[in-house]
């Protein structure tokens, strides 16, 4: 049995200690935010939050997670001021298409955020490059980044 | 049965889709493959007498979408397009509430269950072929509510409007909402040419309306099929034969069942795919790994890429279809003092939608449900009625939003698979797919080569062409009815024989080549993508043969067609085309008319090394005739450019030994943020014309508006995709 602290809250997971972070929430506790792309870290997805950074779920065995905290899209408090912004610029700008791949860019924008308020296109590109979009929405998550950035200001 | 069924199956689809008490309209979606097949301005379908209204979903007529006006007011209407994307649950949002006089957010939206025959969401039709009709069964149900209302209140149908989904008095300001008489309404005739607003009097329709999938979507509560939690279900993962016709020739079972949760192990009936089922994916994974199916490889063990091109070279000569002609195209390049000729080859693409291929699937003794995203419910619905032998009353799909659909869900083999398998459990089953198994177990966009020739007179202008396109008809398989007599697919027509330009002597032939070991399908543009990088890539090779600037030249040609010319200037002018450009910067253009809707485009590129492309600048002008939703017709066409501008680099599907070599991110390169360009403008032309499609368009445009700058940039023609291929230095040779 594995103890995980997820938004907040303790879980006892009983799945082997190999099995990747994605699989557990999805799967074993029914959080779907987090999405399922391409299991080698190539896509971001599934990104999530391990103690703030970016990491992605679907190669993170829960055996390493230990004490780090994790948060994922659907336990961020719509409050808190960051995530607030982001989800607001992305509904202003009507950034998503499809959406499958839009809670991983928001959680990878959330983190970036929190590290550089005020980002410039070179920095947003280098943070946002490791997560894919296929509808191609790439023009409006660089602008919806700066325009929460402002918003934040 | 361990698990309780997800809900009873119901007597009729009236009673499903649950007008009990209120007002429920139906209206007939014309099938949208008109709009593809045709790819004219006009889709046969939009027929004002297909649109008819009918007050009650049974009988023969079968209608497909719905409004629902319940007694308390809430307002739901069941739509047969699906989400994927496209932004089309906005814009059928939009046409009724423009109608019907209600506001967006009062519309909650509900996925139609298969029925009509005609719940295919593709070939950019949604707006084309649901204009006429969404806004007629938005006017028929508003006349019927305020006929209802003023029989209440005894006052003149004139004093009378709506707003905000009430019916408002307008002398004593009285008002009823909807609801209050929806059961009143519904005993009424449905007129049947209900009276439409005029368009300058819309409120709605031609204004940037927000998305209404946004929040869900950005706060991760949208439910995808892969997010499906049907109570007591088991995740099951598969792996084909990785040859098409090959068989299963052993396995570990011990080994799969030895790895903790693993539930079982099934094979399909006719031994060429395996599923292991577990308590999670992971677990399944596992399973699948330990498992070590080995496989009889089957005829198709010897197919290599070079294989499918060789075929399609080879089809450069010998017999074909003349799909299209006019004149004596032959006879005048014979007789020509100068002609040109250029041969183009397109590799074969995967999809490699973000939501890998994944459904679930309960079958019981006495029905069967069926919870995926897919862009053909009828199919899904057939197939699970063929292989359970079940009535078709008995079986359920539930349509989940779509994470990419692009033509790989219009395919439905993927439900296939998981009602085989489901059938071998007692509860219900999820499969997903790994994304090595969507990527080597795709249905891919066709390779093609074509081949132009143009006759021409001294200024460089073509007398004549001939086309012949080599290449798999994707609707001989798809549905063969689509065949015309002759064996031509008319989806092959869109770019090519369908252009801005006119030619005085025209002959397009069709030699056709089905790829051996491979199933080919639709993919975003499908003919239009094909056809308009070989047509646009020609036009730009003859301008620079002339000697003339590229847009002059096109320009030239399109002196009869003041649509094409209008969006081809102003291109020109928003993208500086005159102006002078940044030392090693070089610009391409493209126009078009394909899926309905016009559209010329210019790229800004810089190469660096003649393998790094910098795209610093895309200018767009679209001419789709009435625009519905302006922010979203922009935000197709950026996504469709950086869709196709992720294939027209990078992407071929290669094979060795009869398998697919790419089987993840990391060996199919999909366009990151750093990649896209800088910038894109899209601009769009004011029109009162009826819309044209729109999903398409960006994505037709990418490959020939980028080949025709980086041709610019190099000097040198780029006939071959992906552009990086090593090949486009071998065709060097063919220039001049």
């Amino acid at each position: 049995m594995l103890s995980l602290n997820i938004n907040g809250q303790s879980h006892q997971v009983d799945v082997d200690p190999d099995t990747p972070l994605l699989w557990v929430l999805r799967d074993v506790l029914g959080m779907n935010a987090t999405k399922f792309g391409c299991g080698i870290a190539q896509c971001g997805a599934c990104t999530v939050h391990m103690d703030g950074r970016a990491v992605r779920a679907c190669n993170l065995p829960v055996g390493l997670i230990g004490e780090q905290r994790i948060s994922t899209l659907e336990g961020l408090p719509p409050t808190d001021p960051v995530t607030k912004a982001v989800q607001d610029a992305w509904v202003a700008l009507d950034v998503v298409q499809c959406g499958y791949c839009q809670p991983g860019q928001i959680m990878a924008a959330i983190a970036l955020l929190r590290a550089v308020p005020h980002p410039t296109d070179e920095q947003i590109d280098s943070a946002m490059s490791a997560n894919l979009c296929r509808c191609g929405t790439y023009v409006r998550i660089r602008a919806a980044i700066h325009h929460a950035a402002g918003a934040l200001a | 049965m361990s698990t309780p069924a997800p809900r009873p199956t119901l007597a009729s689809r009236r009673q499903m889709l649950g007008a009990g008490g209120g007002l429920l309209l139906a209206t007939f979606w014309p099938t949208p493959r008109h709009g593809r097949a045709q790819g004219a301005s006009v889709p046969a379908g939009m027929a004002p007498e297909q649109g008819l209204l009918v007050e009650n979903a049974q009988g023969a007529f079968a209608p497909n979408a719905y409004i629902r006006i319940a007694p308390d007011n809430s307002i739901t209407l069941i739509l047969p397009n699906v989400e994927m994307g496209q932004g089309i649950y906005t814009s059928s949002v939009m046409l009724i509430a423009e109608e019907l006089g209600i506001d967006m957010a009062q519309v909650a939206i509900e996925a139609a269950p298969p029925g009509g025959g005609a719940e295919i969401t593709g070939g950019s039709t949604s707006v084309m072929t649901e204009w006429l009709p969404l806004r007629q069964a938005g006017a028929a149900a508003r006349s019927m509510l305020v006929q209802a209302a003023v029989t209440r209140w005894q006052v003149p149908v004139a004093e009378c409007t709506t707003r905000s989904a009430a019916i408002i008095h307008v002398p004593t300001k009285r008002s009823l909402p909807f609801g209050a008489v929806a059961a009143q309404a519904a005993t009424l005739p449905v007129p049947q040419k209900p009276t439409l607003k005029d368009p300058a009097t819309y409120t709605l329709l031609g204004r940037p309306q927000h998305r209404i999938d946004s929040a869900v979507k950005v706060q991760g509560r949208a439910i995808f099929g892969m997010d499906l939690q049907v109570p007591g279900q088991k995740i099951g993962t598969v792996a084909a034969c990785p040859v098409v016709g090959g068989t299963l020739a052993g396995m570990n079972k011990a080994a799969a069942l030895a790895i903790r949760g693993v539930q079982a192990v099934l094979v399909n009936t006719a031994n060429t795919t395996v599923c292991v089922v577990a308590d999670h994916y992971w677990a399944a994974r596992k399973g699948l790994r330990a498992l070590k199916p080995q496989w009889h490889d089957g005829p198709n063990a010897h197919v290599t890429t070079q294989t499918i091109y060789d075929q399609l070279h080879d089809g450069l000569n010998g017999p074909a279809i003349v799909a299209n002609t006019k004149g004596d195209a032959p006879a005048v390049i014979a007789h020509a003092a100068a002609t040109h000729t250029a041969t183009y080859q397109q590799p074969l693409l995967a999809h490699a939608t973000m939501e890998p291929i994944n459904c679930t699937a309960h079958v019981r003794p006495d029905g069967c449900d069926i919870w995926t995203g897919t862009q053909i419910a009828d199919r899904a619905r057939d197939t699970a009625v063929e292989l359970t032998g079940l009535p078709k009353d008995k079986v359920n799909v539930h349509c989940q939003y779509i994470g990419g659909g692009f033509g790989r869900r219009l395919e439905h083999e993927y439900v296939t698979q998981c009602v085989e398998f489901a059938r071998q459990v007692p509860h219900p089953l999820k499969i997903i797919w790994s994304r090595e198994e969507d990527l080597t177990h795709d249905r891919y966009r066709p390779a093609y080569v074509d081949q132009m020739t143009a006759a021409l007179d001294s200024k460089g202008f073509i007398t004549a062409l001939t086309h012949r396109i080599v290449g798999p008809a994707v609707v001989a398989r798809w549905d063969p009815p689509e065949l015309t007599k002759d064996g031509y697919d008319e989806d092959l027509s869109v770019a090519t024989v369908i252009t801005p330009y006119t030619y005085p002597a025209y002959r397009l032939e069709f030699a056709r080549r089905e790829a051996p070991g491979i199933v080919t399908a639709w993919w975003r543009g499908v003919g239009g993508t094909r056809g308009l990088f070989v047509v646009e890539g020609f036009i730009d090779e003859l301008a620079h043969r002339a000697g003339a600037d590229p847009v002059a030249y096109r320009r030239a040609m399109l002196a009869r067609n003041p649509r094409a010319l209008a969006v081809l200037d102003k291109a020109a002018q928003a993208a500086g085309w005159n102006t002078p450009l940044p030392p090693g910067r070089a610009r391409g253009v493209a126009v078009q008319f394909a899926f309905g809707s016009y559209m010329a485009s210019i790229a800004e590129v810089e190469m660096p090394e003649p393998d790094n492309v910098i795209i610093h600048r895309v200018t767009a002008v679209v001419d789709c005739g009435r625009v519905l939703n302006p922010d979203q017709v922009i935000s197709q066409i950026e996504g469709g450019l950086i869709f196709g501008f992720s294939a027209a680099l990078y992407n071929e599907i290669t094979l060795e030994g009869g398998r697919v070599q790419q089987s993840n991110f990391n060996t199919w390169r999909v366009m990151r943020m750093n990649e896209a360009p800088c910038k894109i403008d899209v601009l769009l032309m004011p029109s009162t014309e009826d819309p044209g499609g729109i999903g398409e368009v960006g994505t037709a445009a990418a490959a020939p508006v980028l080949a025709n700058a980086m041709a610019a940039a190099q000097g040198r023609r780029y006939r071959t995709l992906p552009l990086l291929s090593p090949r486009n230095g071998a065709d060097h040779k063919e220039q001049g």
